[in-house]
């Protein structure tokens, strides 16, 4: 039983309660999304914020840092309703979850974090329509325990978060040449490091995602069918 | 019994008032943080327009300190209270203003004093406008002469990033300081933003800067945006430096206003 290999995009046979912490299964519950089955790179889901809010590595951090508690809460909470739900109403139940804990995120980052929040108020509200969150609703927390619900939420939400910062990581090198902020580029003693204006437009996270993928494909091996 | 419509019904009602009651109590819960934090923004971009500002400092005290504020409205009275109540010119929102016509505005003007001192040392006006897609606005902040800018300061709603949003950055609002709004013969002609961009400052005149090259639309947004506001802000100008130079000088109180 804890030999599962399937997508885990089903639900999961039930686990003994004697079941480790981390287990083989629950391990791959966790490192699954982050590479194998990546929610951006191999689901192609959450492109629009993927593309939207990397321009700089601070503000993504905070939404990706959202994101994941977004993901794991809404799993949490979905998963430990999934008896009471009724059925016909469980897209609108699991919408109703998520934006109520997008909002929450909103209202803390308004009161503690006022200039990310003034950035990223448009786009932390769009965490209800990214598709990663409802889908592990759907696809996960609706048939599995609380405590799976949440190593899986935490993969597909760090599964996210690192692919985010490895592209704003790199539009920010080139297009602001920094890193948090940080002109390492002066620090490294190289001055008027050309700046690529084609990395600050939503146009450079695409050439840099696209080679993201390129790469990881390269090495799983994956292809689409 | 969990598909029937009673209880359909019945569980959204209780989910609703779970997660509205949730809501509520973080939205109220959070409020005082929340406004603290808008409150210091809008102190910052006012600082900003004519300090450059650290991340240490301590922006409440030195905003009570050097800052010190009125409203005035189109005719260049001083405006105290509106319906009875007092007006405080840190709360008005310059944005909700713009919807209104001109003359029923309320303008507020923050005089920044130099330390230690009631003299003041620059007069910081709010600016508001259109940009290509969304608003933009900024703070001006003129010389106790009251004809030269000392700095300034933009944001915008959604301008495009790398194009129209650069009026946020530090060398284009640094090509307005030492510019004048009134021209030889004392016209209010405010500064303009040139079309197109050259990157050399030297060949522009006292009224004109260097522009934003794609962002045409923004930047005459900008230029609108001075000229309609260092407009309506014009009989409250004429009338200090019309005292300033009769024999008062500038260091006038700020109750003579």
């Amino acid at each position: 039983m804890s030999t599962q290999t399937e997508v885990l995009d089903k639900p999961v046979v039930k686990s003994e309660p004697s079941e480790a912490a981390f287990s083989k299964r629950r391990k791959k519950l966790i490192t699954d999304p982050l590479n194998d089955d990546n929610p951006i790179t191999v689901q192609v889901l959450g492109i629009c914020s993927a593309l939207a809010v990397t321009t700089q590595l601070s503000p993504t951090l905070i939404m990706a840092v959202s994101v994941v508690f977004v993901i794991v809460f809404a799993n949490l909470i979905i998963s430990l309703l999934r008896n009471l739900i009724p059925n016909r109403v469980r897209i609108i139940v699991q919408l109703a979850v998520i934006a109520t804990l997008v909002t929450l995120v909103d209202q803390v980052l308004k009161a503690y974090f006022f200039d990310a929040w003034k950035e990223l108020t448009v786009f932390v509200g769009l965490i209800i329509t990214n598709c990663i969150v409802m889908g592990r609703l759907e696809a996960f927390a609706l048939g599995n325990k609380p405590y799976d619900s949440i190593l899986d939420g935490l993969g597909s939400g760090l599964g996210y978060a690192w692919i985010i910062l490895a592209v704003a990581f790199f539009r920010e090198l080139f297009g602001s040449a920094s890193v948090f902020g940080v002109k390492v580029f002066e620090l490294a003693g190289i001055e008027n490091f050309p700046t690529n204006g084609l990395m600050v437009s939503p146009v450079g996270a695409f050439i840099i995602l696209g080679l993201i993928i390129w790469v990881q494909r390269t090495k799983t091996g994956y292809v689409e069918r | 019994m969990r598909q029937s419509n009673v209880y359909v019904i019945a569980f959204s009602a209780i989910l609703t008032v779970i997660l509205g009651g949730l809501l509520a109590f973080s939205a109220i819960g959070l409020k005082p943080m929340q406004d603290k934090q808008v409150a210091l923004d809008t102190q910052k971009k006012i600082l900003g327009a004519v300090m450059e500002l650290k991340e240490t400092d301590d922006i409440p005290a030195i905003y009570s300190q050097r800052i010190e504020s009125l409203v005035v409205n189109a005719k260049g009275e001083q405006v105290d209270e509106v319906d009875g109540a007092p007006v405080v010119a840190e709360d008005i929102d310059v944005g909700k203003q713009f919807k209104t016509p001109a003359e029923e505005r309320l303008f507020p003007v923050f005089k920044y004093q130099t330390e230690g001192s009631n003299q003041i040392d620059a007069y910081i006006l709010p600016v508001y406008g259109n940009g290509l897609w969304d608003n933009i606005w900024g703070y001006v902040a003129l010389e106790n002469d009251l004809k030269t800018v000392k700095g300034i300061v933009f944001d915008h709603a959604g301008e495009t990033p790398g194009l129209g949003a650069r009026i946020t950055s530090v060398d284009v609002q640094e090509r307005f300081r030492g510019k004048k709004i009134y021209d030889e013969i004392g016209e209010l002609v405010a500064v303009r933003m040139v079309k197109g961009e050259t990157g050399d400052p030297s060949i522009y005149g006292s009224h004109e800067v260097d522009g934003l090259s794609g962002a045409t639309i923004t930047a005459n947004g900008v230029n609108d945006m001075l000229a309609n506001y260092l407009g309506y802000y014009k009989p409250y100008l004429e009338k200090v430096s019309g005292q300033a130079m009769s024999g008062i000088d500038n260091k006038h109180q700020p109750s003579d206003v």
